[in-house]
């Protein structure tokens, strides 16, 4: 057990934000909170693996994990498998809509007392709504961790800076407040049943609520989620061939991601782009076709854990980062990589 | 329509990034500084949403040192009407400590709307919208690739996995700026001309401790030096055995 100092900050709380002053100190209790997210009734992979990670923290601290989850889905239940002791259920009208500001007042109400960090995965969502919840505590926030720990009851954890072109090792003063990267903690399951309770907390009335979901056309994967993507560049000469990348990635069952010049000439659509004005991704795989290798592209993918690049250019700089590569002309390589691994993966 | 547009001076994208002697901040040799690429997004927005209404008035806010007196001048070159730069050394602040000097200075000013890149590229914290929203007890639309604002009445569209969402909400508020929510203009040589003489207000802070420390900036692993496996289709079967079993990832 261990004395958390306060979260309350030196300036002054303006008074409409009562609803989320912490306490002076508390004794830490070692607990781990987790926000789970629900897209289409169901909790994502991703927040699978942040409930997971939060439970390898909890036990690191000596407390349990606790699951928040707003609105249903059909593997709540799972939710004790992946580490949850406690699933906090909030359901009704006031689950009905996403609220940044609603949702996080409710989290806030949740976590003020008891809890040694509150986490959740670093999706579109859980990237607005988290430091909205560590601002409600008064504490510090950390966006898209890769790496979490605790050591003599203190948590720390490493995330990208520079769109990963160095790391930052940091400790937070207060509760700890971060998003887990997608697709970098393993989704594991613990065995025990947790118990799912009922929750209502103070989130008070929505000032900001999502009132439509636009699903982009054939709903693609998203390559900040992808375990493969497949990207090309310049080098495909125009939109019209991308089919080619698109056929190897329906092989691979990857994202297709897509280099800045060919977002810029309006070839692919920026929510493809990876890059540092674009997405920071790190998949298993990633097949670079056309792409040169632009310092800002790199800085996007390079840590991916495996790299294979095929460009005309031996001289091209995706070749330093690449564990693999094919020199050669990719109209004539990608059908042909295309067709075996058909072959092989069926 | 009172607008205020926060600005960030961050390193150009360019930088080659090495860790500073106290092995936790960016060594500053040879580093070019801009403006935060994301920012130009809202400095245009906040102009288009000003000439549509036909008067208005655009503020540039920055956090830092004198040195961003050239990042707030590239905004009013573009058109913004003033600057004001809370002068506080900020060197290892967080999102936290300058969230909480800023909102006191939006307090102060009033606008009707707050509007930001959706990250920094140094920190990429993608934090300040929400957390500085959350101290104004406002509402925060984040990654905003359309925007309308009409009697008071925000209509928004953000980008999430696989699609966008609508966001419904009204002012104020503080929205947080994608790429693709407009196409930022150019300054113009009269825009910078004028911009020498538009005033920028400077006010020293101080600011709170932050909450979040860097206790330790480091490379990323060197990456094992890899291999070219072949020219051409031919290579292609070399390049599907080493995926396979060198490795495995397929």
């Amino acid at each position: 057990m261990r004395i958390i100092p306060t979260n309350r900050s030196t300036q002054s709380i303006p008074a409409s934000s009562a609803i989320c002053a912490g306490p002076e100190e508390y004794e830490s209790m070692g607990n781990v909170a987790v926000y789970v997210e629900i897209r289409a009734g169901k909790v994502i992979k991703a927040s699978l693996e942040a409930l997971s990670e939060g439970k390898r923290l909890a036990d690191s601290l000596g407390g349990e994990a606790h699951a928040i989850a707003f609105g249903d889905a059909d593997n709540i239940g799972d939710l004790g498998k992946f580490g949850a002791g406690t699933v906090h259920h909030i359901t009704g009208d006031a689950a009905a809509k996403f609220s940044q500001d609603a949702f996080a007042r409710g989290i806030a109400d949740l976590t003020k007392e008891g809890f040694d960090a509150v986490l959740c995965a670093a999706t579109s969502q859980g990237k607005e709504l988290a430091p909205r919840v560590a601002a409600c505590l008064d504490t510090g926030y950390a966006a898209d961790v890769t790496a979490i720990s605790a050591e003599g009851g203190k948590v720390s954890a490493k995330r990208p800076v520079f769109a990963g072109k160095a790391f930052a090792k940091l400790e937070i003063d207060g509760t700890f407040v971060a998003t887990l990267r997608p697709n970098v903690f393993a989704a594991s399951e613990h065995g025990a049943a947790g118990t799912v309770a009922a929750a209502s907390p103070a989130m008070g009335e929505a000032k900001a609520s999502v009132t439509e979901l636009l699903k982009a056309e054939n709903a693609k994967l998203d390559v900040a989620e992808a375990d493969v993507i497949v990207s090309g560049g310049r080098g495909l000469k125009g939109p019209e061939n991308w089919n080619m990348i698109e056929g190897l990635a329906e092989v691979l069952g990857a994202a297709t991601g897509a280099s800045r010049a060919v977002v810029d000439a309006g070839w692919r659509p920026h929510s493809e782009q990876v890059g540092q004005t674009g997405k920071t991704v790190a998949p298993k795989l990633y097949i670079a076709i056309g792409i040169s290798g632009a310092i800002q592209h790199l800085a996007g993918m390079s840590s991916s854990k495996c790299i294979v690049a095929i460009n005309k250019d031996p001289q091209a700089p995706i070749f330093k980062v690449a564990d693999f590569g094919i020199v050669g002309d990719a109209f004539e390589v990608v059908p042909v990589l295309t067709e075996k691994l058909k072959a092989l993966l069926g | 329509m009172k607008i205020v547009v926060l600005v960030k001076r961050v390193p150009d994208t360019e930088t080659k990034v090495k860790v500073a002697g106290d092995g936790k901040t960016l060594d500053p040799t040879g580093v070019n500084y801009v403006l935060n690429p994301y920012d130009e997004f809202a400095i245009e927005e906040a102009l288009q949403m000003k000439e549509k209404a036909g008067s208005g008035e655009v503020i540039i806010l920055t956090l830092g040192s004198k040195d961003a007196t050239k990042e707030m001048r590239t905004a009013l070159a573009m058109g913004a009407d003033s600057g004001v730069l809370l002068l506080a050394d900020a060197s290892f602040a967080d999102t936290a400590s300058v969230a909480g000097a800023l909102a006191a200075k939006i307090k102060e000013l009033a606008p009707d709307v707050v509007l930001m890149g959706k990250q920094a590229v140094d920190d990429d914290n993608t934090a300040m919208g929400p957390y500085l929203a959350q101290k104004l007890d406002w509402p925060c639309v984040t990654i905003a690739v359309k925007l309308e604002i009409a009697d008071g009445k925000v209509t928004a569209e953000r980008e999430i996995e696989g699609g966008r969402e609508k966001i419904e909400t009204s002012l104020p508020a503080v929205i947080t700026c994608q790429k693709g929510l407009n196409t930022p203009r150019y300054a113009s040589m009269k825009g910078i001309m004028m911009a020498k003489k538009k005033p920028i207000e400077e006010v020293s802070v101080e600011l709170a401790a932050p909450k979040t420390r860097v206790i330790a900036m480091e490379m990323p692993p060197a990456r094992a030096e890899g291999k070219i496996v072949g020219e051409g289709p031919d290579a292609v079967d070399a390049l599907v055995k080493a995926l396979k079993d060198e490795a495995k990832v397929i």
